[in-house]
Formats: C-alpha cells, sequence, structure tokens
C-alpha cells in the first residue's frame, strides 16, 4: 500500500530579523490509511511548522529541506495549480480558533461548498447540498446551513470547519489544536466526530495537541517532539503510560488521570522553559531540564534509538528508563 | 488619602507580619481536618445572584443562587464548562461584581462596597488571572508589575525587600535578576509568576485564580500548580481556582464545587466528587476524561443553554441523560425533574444528624458531597 | 520536604537572604516522580531566561530602576526612530528652524521691524542686502519671516499642546466613566468635530478680541474634538485588558489605573497626535491672521495678510508671498514627517513585517 504521507529528514528554518531559527530539525513520519498519528510537543517545538510544511503554508522565504510525499507526490517539488488542488482534496487542515479561518460575511453552506465548487467542478447548487450533507455528518443541523459564523457556538464552527475539512474527501487530515479551545463536553463531542470519521472513511489522521491524554485517547500512536526533533514515537497507550523519554513521561505526567491516587494533589511539572530555537544547547537539547541526566549528555549526538517493537525514544538511558 | 490613615494601615500591617503564617497553615492544610466544619469560613457566599441585562432587554442570569464557604488553607475549585458562571461568582467573590442579591462575607463580616472598604478587602484577597501575558502591563518591569500593589496600598517600607521575597516566593530566584526584566523576555511561566508573585506581595489571605494554566505549556503547567499547593503549605494561603479542568482540580484542590447555569450542582471532597459523582453532569464531564475512573463515557450532545433562557424545572434537564435513559421515571421523579426547581445547595459541610434527610442537603451518607439533583435525592434517601 | 534538603540549597545560595519556606518550595519543584540516582539540581526558570545583560546590575533603590527603565525606553525608541528618513529629515528642519528661530537676537535686529527704523527701500525685489526684498515700508522679509516665526510656532506649539490636553482629558472621561458623563462628552465632541472649524474660530477671536492668547484658545477649543476621539477609543482597548482588572483586584483607583497604566499606554497615540496637530495649529494661525484677526505681533499668517492687503499680487512682488508661504510649508511638513514617524515607531503594526 502507498503510503499517504511519508516525510522524510524534514528539517526547516526560519528567517527572521533575528537570524536563521531552526524550527524543525530533521524529522521522519510514514502514515498509512486509517492511521492516527498524535503529534505532541510545547508551544515553540515545531509541531505546527511541520502540519504547515506538509501543505507548503510556511511563510515565504522560509528554508524547508527533505522530502515530503503526499500520496505518491513530493510536495515540495510541485506545481503551485497542483498544490492549490492538494490542498483540499489530498490533504486539509482544521485550525485552533475557528472563528478567525471562517468568513463572517458569507452562510456556512456557501463556504462549506466553496472547495467542492473549486475542485470538483460542481454547480454551486449543487456544491450546497453536498454541504448540507456534510453538515449533518458533523452533527450541525441543517437550518443551519443559513446561518452566518458569529450565529454559531464556538463548537459548532469548529464542526463547520471540520465540515470544510472533509468536503473534497481528503486522505489526510491534519488536526492543529482543533479542539484545545473547546470546553471539556464539546471537546469530547467533536473528537467523537473525528474518531468516527476517520474510521468510516479511512481517512489518515494527524492530530497537533500539547494534550498527550487527549492525542493518546484519539491516535494510535503518538509522537513527541522538543526543539524540532521526534523525541519518542511509539503506540499510543504504551507511550502515554510508560513513556522512554523523560521529556514525553513529563508530559504525560502534566495531565494527571482523574482517579488515579498517585496524582492526588500531586502535580508534576517539569522546571525550566523550553529552549529558545535560535540558542539551542547542546548535544541533547533536552539536556538541562533532564531530570536524569549525565554528563555524556551534554555532548552526545542523541537520535532516536529503538526501544522496542514499533517504538523508538531518542535518549542515551532509553533500556533504563522506567 | 491623609497620612494618618497611611500610618494606621502600616500599623495593621505589621501586625498581620507579626503573626506566624506557618502556625495558621498548620491548622488550615491538613486535609482530614478540611472538611469536619470546625474552622469559620474565611470567605463565604449566601444565596449569591449576579445578573446582567443582555442586549435586547433580556436578563442573563450568570450567577443564579449560590452558597459557597472557604475555609482557612483550603483550596477550592470551581468547575464547570464556559458561561457557566463560574468566572462570574469568582469576580463577584473578589467585590469586581456586585451581587444583585445575597451577600459576599469575608471573616464574618458581610463585605461592603465603599471604595475604603473595598481597598481594605482587596488586599486579603488577591486575583491571579488565567493569561499572564495580557494580566502584565507590557511597559511595566517586573519589579514595577509586583511592587504596583504596594504603591497602591502605600507601603512604602522596604518595598524592594518584599519584592524580591514575593518573587522568590513565587520561585523566581534570584529575584534581582528579574527585577528589570519586561514581560515579554520572560516564557508563560515566568510571566505567571510574575502575577502570582505580585498577589503575594501584599501577603493576602486568599487567592482566587481563573484558570491559572490554562494558557501555559504542558510541562510548566504542574509547576505552577506545585506552586499554588505550596504556598498554601507555608503561608497558610486559601484559594479558589477557577477552571474548566478537571484534572487541574485532582491535581491540588481540596473540594470542587461544579457549576452548571449559575448555580453548584455538586459541591464535595474531590476524591468522592470526582470518583463518585452523583450528579449526572458532573457524571458526564468526569465520564469524557481520558481513563475516567467512570467506565459509560456519556456525551451530552448540545452545549449548555445561554444564561438569559434558564430552563424551568431542574436547570439540566434538557440535557439529562438519566433523564433521558427512563432511569429518572423509574425513580418517579421524572416529573419533578422537569417542573420542579431544587433548591439551592446549602454551604454548610457538616450538617447535625437531624437534618441528614432534608432533601435540600441531600442525604449524602458519609460521602459529604452535596447534590442538586432530584434522582440522586430520590435514589440516595431509599435504601438500597 | 527535609529540612536536610534546605540547608543544602541555601548553602548554594549563601548571598540570598536565608529564606527557608522559599527554599522549600524549591525542592518542592522537582518532579518527583522521575527520581533519577542524584537529586536533580533545578537550575529552572530562574536561569534560563531574565539574562538578557539587563538585570545583573546591582540597583540599590526603586528609583534607580525606574530611572534605568526610562533610559532604556527612551534608547529604544530613538533606536528605530533613527532609522526612518523621512522622519529624520522633518527633524532636521524643526531643528534648524528652532536655532535659527531661537538665535535671532544674535544675527537680527529686531528694531528693523519697525516701519520707522526700515533699513530699505519701498518693495525691493531680492539682492544680496536683502535675500527676501522688501516690503512696502522697506522692511526685509527675511527679518520679517525669522522673527515671524517666534509667534507663529509659540501660537501653533501651544495651542497644540491645550487642545490635544483636553482632547486626551475629555477622551478619557468619556471611555473610563461610562454612563451619561461618557454619553455627554461624546456628544460634545461630536458637536464640535462636525461645526466648521475656521468658522468657529473666528466667531470665537471675534468675540474675543484678537490677540495671541485669543487666537491660542480659540485653534485650542476647535481642534480637541478629534483628539478626544481617538484618545477614548484607544482608553477603551486599553481598559479592556487584563492587566487593569489585575491592578483593580489589587485595589487600585481611578487614579491609579489612568495615571500608572491608561496614560502611559495612551502617550504614544497622544504624542504623535500632538505632533501632527502643531501643524494644523499653525496653518489654523496663518488663516486667522491672513482674515485680519492676528494679534499686534507678526506671525508668518500676518506677512501675508498684508502683503496681500499691500497689493503684493497686483505689483508682482512675489518676494513678499513666497518666504512666509514657504516657511510655513516647511514647518507643517516637518512636524507631519515627524508625527508620522512617531507613530510608525510606537504602532508597531504600521512597521510593516
Amino acid at each position: 500500500m502507498t503510503p499517504v504521507l511519508e516525510i522524510d529528514d524534514l528539517r526547516i528554518t526560519y528567517r527572521g530579523s533575528r537570524g536563521e531559527i531552526p524550527a524543525v530539525r530533521g524529522i521522519s513520519l510514514r502514515l498509512e490509511p486509517g492511521d492516527t498519528l498524535g503529534l505532541a510537543g510545547e508551544s515553540g517545538c515545531g509541531k505546527s511548522t511541520v502540519a504547515g510544511a506538509v501543505l507548503r503554508l510556511l511563510p515565504v522565504g522560509t528554508d524547508v529541506t527533505g522530502r515530503i510525499v503526499l500520496d505518491g507526490e513530493d510536495v515540495l517539488a510541485m506545481s503551485f495549480g497542483r498544490l492549490r488542488a492538494v490542498r483540499w482534496a489530498g490533504a486539509s487542515i482544521v485550525f485552533q480558533g475557528a472563528m478567525h479561518s471562517l468568513n463572517p460575511v458569507q452562510r456556512i453552506a456557501r463556504q462549506i461548498a466553496e472547495p467542492i465548487v473549486l475542485h470538483e467542478g460542481l454547480s454551486a447548487d449543487a456544491a450546497e447540498k453536498r454541504a448540507v450533507e456534510l453538515m449533518s455528518q458533523v452533527g450541525l443541523p441543517a437550518w443551519r446551513a443559513r446561518s452566518y459564523p458569529h450565529q454559531l457556538s464556538g463548537g459548532q464552527r469548529q464542526r463547520v470547519m471540520i465540515a470544510m475539512a472533509l468536503a473534497c474527501s481528503p486522505k489526510l487530515i491534519i488536526a492543529d489544536e482543533a479542539t484545545t479551545a473547546l470546553d471539556v463536553m464539546i471537546q469530547a463531542q467533536v473528537l467523537t466526530l473525528i474518531k468516527k470519521l476517520v474510521a468510516e472513511r479511512n481517512i489518515a489522521l494527524i492530530m497537533i495537541s500539547h494534550d498527550l491524554s487527549v492525542l493518546a485517547d484519539t491516535c494510535a500512536r503518538l509522537a513527541v517532539m522538543y526543539a524540532g526533533k521526534l523525541v519518542e514515537q511509539g503506540p499510543s497507550n504504551e507511550v502515554f503510560a510508560d513513556a522512554r523519554h523523560p521529556y514525553a513521561r513529563a508530559l504525560s505526567a502534566a495531565f494527571p488521570t482523574v482517579g488515579d491516587p498517585a496524582e492526588r494533589r500531586n502535580p508534576h511539572g517539569l522546571a525550566g522553559d523550553p529552549p529558545d530555537p535560535s540558542a539551542l544547547p547542546t548535544g541533547c537539547s533536552f539536556h538541562p531540564r533532564c531530570p536524569v541526566a549525565m554528563n555524556e549528555c551534554a555532548t552526545a549526538t542523541v537520535e532516536l534509538r529503538r526501544a522496542r517493537e514499533d517504538w523508538q525514544a531518542a535518549c542515551l538511558r532509553v533500556e533504563e528508563v522506567a | 488619602m491623609s497620612g494618618d490613615a497611611t500610618n494606621e494601615r502600616s500599623g495593621r500591617q505589621s501586625e498581620e507580619r507579626a503573626q506566624p503564617p506557618a502556625e495558621q497553615a498548620r491548622n488550615g492544610a491538613r486535609p482530614e481536618n478540611m472538611n469536619d466544619g470546625t474552622a469559620a469560613p474565611m470567605l463565604s457566599a449566601r444565596d449569591l445572584a449576579v445578573q446582567f441585562t443582555a442586549p435586547g432587554g433580556r436578563v442573563a442570569r450568570a450567577v443564579d443562587g449560590v452558597n459557597l464557604d472557604l475555609r482557612p488553607g483550603e483550596i477550592l475549585a470551581l468547575a464547570g464548562e464556559s458561561g457557566c458562571g463560574k468566572t462570574t461568582l469568582a469576580r463577584t467573590l473578589l467585590g469586581l461584581e456586585r451581587p444583585t442579591a445575597g451577600t459576599v462575607s469575608y471573616g464574618g463580616s458581610a463585605l461592603r462596597y465603599s471604595t475604603k472598604a473595598l481597598k481594605r478587602y482587596r488586599r486579603a484577597v488577591q486575583l491571579v488571572l488565567q493569561d499572564p501575558t495580557g494580566a502584565l502591563n507590557p511597559r511595566h518591569t517586573v519589579y514595577d508589575a509586583v511592587a504596583e500593589g504596594l504603591r497602591i496600598h502605600r507601603v512604602h517600607d522596604n518595598e524592594r525587600d518584599r519584592v524580591a521575597d514575593a518573587l522568590s516566593r513565587a520561585g523566581l530566584r534570584p529575584p534581582e535578576k528579574f527585577f528589570l526584566t519586561y514581560p515579554h523576555e520572560l516564557s508563560g511561566g515566568q510571566r505567571q509568576r510574575v502575577v502570582i508573585a505580585g498577589a503575594l506581595v501584599l501577603e493576602p489571605q486568599i487567592i482566587i485564580a481563573d484558570e491559572p494554566v490554562a494558557s501555559l505549556d504542558a510541562s510548566v503547567r504542574g509547576e505552577i500548580l506545585a506552586l499554588i499547593m505550596r504556598l498554601r503549605d507555608e503561608l497558610g494561603l486559601a484559594a479558589i481556582v477557577v477552571t474548566h479542568d478537571l484534572g487541574l482540580a485532582w491535581n491540588i484542590a481540596d473540594r470542587i464545587a461544579v457549576m452548571y447555569l449559575g448555580r453548584i450542582v455538586e459541591e464535595g471532597p474531590v476524591d468522592r466528587v470526582l470518583t463518585e459523582p452523583r450528579h449526572p453532569y458532573t457524571r458526564a464531564l468526569v465520564s469524557v476524561l481520558p481513563n475516567s475512573p467512570v467506565p459509560e463515557p456519556v456525551v451530552l450532545s448540545g452545549e449548555p443553554p445561554d444564561a438569559t433562557e434558564v430552563p424551568g424545572g431542574c436547570r439540566f434537564h434538557p440535557r439529562c441523560q438519566v433523564l433521558a435513559s427512563g432511569l429518572a421515571e423509574q425513580a418517579g421523579v421524572a416529573d419533578a425533574c422537569r417542573r420542579t426547581d431544587l433548591p439551592v445547595l446549602s454551604a454548610e459541610t457538616r450538617r447535625p444528624p437531624d437534618t441528614a434527610g432534608d432533601p435540600g442537603q441531600s442525604a449524602a451518607g458519609d460521602t459529604g458531597s452535596r447534590v442538586a439533583c432530584h434522582y440522586a435525592h430520590a435514589t440516595t434517601a431509599s435504601p438500597a | 520536604m527535609s529540612g536536610d534538603g534546605t540547608s543544602e540549597r541555601s548553602g548554594r545560595r549563601s548571598e540570598e537572604r536565608a529564606q527557608p519556606p522559599a527554599e522549600q518550595a524549591r525542592s518542592g519543584a522537582q518532579p518527583t516522580s522521575m527520581s533519577g540516582e542524584e537529586p536533580a539540581t533545578v537550575n529552572g526558570d530562574a536561569n534560563t531566561t531574565g539574562g538578557n545583560g539587563s538585570g545583573t546590575a546591582k540597583l540599590r533603590s526603586a528609583r534607580s530602576i525606574v530611572w534605568a527603565r526610562r533610559r532604556a525606553a527612551l534608547a529604544g525608541f530613538w533606536r528605530l526612530y533613527r532609522v526612518q528618513g523621512a522622519g529624520m529629515a522633518g527633524l532636521g528642519i524643526l531643528v534648524a528652524i528652532t536655532l535659527i528661530t531661537l538665535l535671532a537676537p544674535l544675527y537680527s535686529d529686531e528694531s528693523e521691524l519697525r516701519a520707522s527704523n526700515a533699513p530699505g527701500g519701498r518693495m525691493e525685489s531680492p539682492s544680496t542686502e536683502f535675500w527676501f526684498g522688501t516690503d512696502q515700508v522697506g522692511r526685509s522679509i527675511l527679518t520679517m519671516v525669522i522673527w515671524g516665526a517666534r509667534v507663529s510656532l509659540q501660537v501653533g506649539l501651544v495651542a497644540a499642546l491645550l487642545a490635544v490636553t483636553l482632547g486626551t482629558l475629555i477622551g478619557m472621561a468619556a471611555a473610563h466613566f461610562g454612563g451619561w458623563i461618557s454619553w455627554l462628552l461624546m456628544r460634545l465632541t461630536d458637536w464640535f468635530i462636525v461645526l466648521p472649524n475656521l468658522v468657529l474660530a473666528i466667531a470665537l477671536v471675534i468675540a474675543l478680541g484678537p490677540s495671541k492668547v485669543t487666537i491660542i484658545v480659540a485653534i485650542a477649543l476647535t481642534s480637541w474634538a478629534s483628539t478626544a476621539r481617538v484618545v477614548r477609543a484607544q482608553t477603551m482597548a486599553i481598559e479592556g485588558r487584563p492587566y487593569l482588572e489585575r491592578a483593580q483586584a489589587l485595589g487600585a483607583g481611578h487614579w491609579h489605573q489612568m495615571t500608572r497604566h491608561v496614560l502611559p499606554n495612551l502617550m504614544p497615540l497622544v504624542l504623535a497626535s500632538a505632533t501632527l496637530q502643531v501643524s494644523s495649529a499653525i496653518l489654523a494661525e496663518a488663516s486667522l491672521s491672513f482674515l485680519g484677526l492676528g494679534g499686534p505681533e507678526m506671525s508668518w499668517g500676518t506677512i501675508l495678510e498684508r502683503a496681500f492687503s499691500a497689493g503684493a499680487i497686483s505689483v508682482g512682488a512675489w518676494w513678499y508671498m513666497l518666504p512666509p508661504g514657504l516657511a510655513i510649508l516647511l514647518v507643517v511638513l516637518a512636524f507631519t514627517l515627524c508625527g508620522r514617524a512617531m507613530e510608525v515607531v510606537l504602532n508597531p503594526r504600521l512597521r510593516g513585517n
């Protein structure tokens, strides 16, 4: 089977007024149809940059090397026209903050229909009919089709975004913090919906969040990023329960399991702050914050190491940790 | 402000300083003693209601009858979805919003809303906001931000030492290093520490934190929560933490009050409420958590109604899974659910034995949690 | 939290005052779940940032901190201003004009402005002696323009200052107090905005009697309204920020909120607006003087008026009209360039990228 997405040694460098900032420093990923991958990490770790690179949504002048193959086509070599087609039909992104992504003066059915008209050449009426179908699939009543974005609640707007993402039957959906701003119950509704759609349509899903517990709940595999690199990759439940990389461990401990007596009155945090991407520490970039760092960690180059079948972590102590 | 007033204030202040705060902490911080009701509440709300006039003349009942007590050294979580009135309640407890009905009392006496009384009150009760980036004036250095409270309350002696002390208590050390820093030069976690230091510098009794970690990075979150717990242990600070995140409550709170549409629907010790939720709404909230202690996930459909359209009967009944599944019918309360509004939960944590059967108090048995639900009342009151 | 940990740590930070509870706090911050073989050294938040070279200085008092902060802010402003060509050109012109004006008594004789003491012949065209020629009584136009600058600039600056102060106060009050006060102030503002400024100023000057002071008052009274509108909008934006809520929760009264938070954040806007306001005040002064409503002192507007009434146009005495006209243009341009440059520096959104 051809993978839906294959990323190979992706490196992305932003050019800003303060010089070059390496945001992504060598990442490889692979998704088959129906695969669900949770990409976790803190703000500034490069996770959204990866998402943007897949559809070439990064600012002009950003330096991208490596290979991104989307459904057999090299994204970085694509013509702009082809790219526009791929942006809806091949892969689509659901961003956080749906309010800002929707046109405030257009009825929502029209907005959902727009990519269908553009990419599948349907008439406006036929496309709007499709849009209403899509809306019912994401749990929005048909009469909402004639509403404007401001008449919807946050959860409903996020559903509109998902309906738009589904409009051209993409093979890959990237949800970038798509549920972060929502209430627990609405988040549960949207996550249930995403899970259902992914399973029904055999779509590949990359879900990006800082909340490891949500990712573990929704996705089959987890990848944790720190300072532009993958530090751990493996099956969700195992990684969440028993991460090999100390950073992934800290991240999974940050969101407690309610009902677990060990975490009652015992918040876990990690001292220090994420590193400044323009001045990364030497060796393992996590070593200044690492609770189990050794002298070697400050100098050694640490790449992903095999922890178990289908499970890697970038830590010198991958064998002993845990 | 006359010179007299200033002297008086700083005199009072040094008295306060003289009390060993640790002593207080010992009493308050023992979770075992927390719910025995022996300590008098520091801060309490009685039948509190706050209404706003929405555009179009409709009245939004943001807070619609709340009784709440905060005891010394206690961390209380105020949980609920956005729009449930938890932030309005917190602002009212801070005196930033005036209640339409009911009272807020601090130290046993009702809060007065004169400028002077409020100013005195605000020395004792401090606010920590959700977004530390917005809560700090970008033009003020860390020093100015922390010293602001001192300047407002005209505490001029040892300003520098007090600021340094507050910063190091909040975990920014050495404090001198941060004096001249601007907020934009700090990380999110550090900014929140500055906000907390700004609250600590006035040596308050209570901190009210509105989603204190919601805008922070995951790894920093635990650090800030640990800080709030430490402040309780060391200084005997009581805290109300407003949050939508039940994990946060599980992490640090002693007691939790779950709000829905302006009312507290369930309240009690965190260990009870979150492991054996009795209100269907709490149950649903807990059930959708990852690895939830409640087995079946209940994803409520729809969203909470607007505070301008509070449903009649039990305010949760249109979304209630217990009513929808017919369980309420079997227990014979379906009619009550649709028609009879529930009494406002009282704040008495410990009930004298003779009121144990009072449905308003809810027959909670030994759980110590109180719940505003016809079904829960009916099923717990009946044997088996 | 053990006592051992406490002593161990405070030893490490001997330069600090002994703070057992705070130190304890530190050790609690360690992620206890991930116990390594040795107690992890928490270099934590304190060490990772905060350096930036700023905080290391030993600062004794709050006052020195305040001053250091202001110096830094000013240096930052200058760094951004300096790179703007137009702004620097405007500033250069202003500095030159200010010097010429202030140093006038050193190189020019004010008594030559009296008609009885006129040095030249009537309506002489430009020559090496009189660079800009002379007027109908033989006074040097150059001398008149130089001395006229004093009045024009003075009126412009003072009137702009008054107008902006008035506008700022009214705008802030309207935003802060709300309710009927706001309603009343904003209706007043609207009224002044829609009234034709020049007509109102003429009426005021006629009613109060022409003099430098009346012109200043008239200009200020007719030009504060736009500032008030902008300031009100900006104040409302600032008051919506969480740090004002925080200040309020700390117990800050109106005065503290206004002086500590709102006004400093308004200053950029107010300063830029004041600079632009100077331009229009100078123009207004010129208009009033040209209409014959100026005081007895000579300003650029007065020179133009005299040129006009002396029939400079019909005799083709371009040198009589052009220098004061160009002077007005130059000063207005310079203030506008400075004002725009300041806006760009103080409002990052205009800075592009």
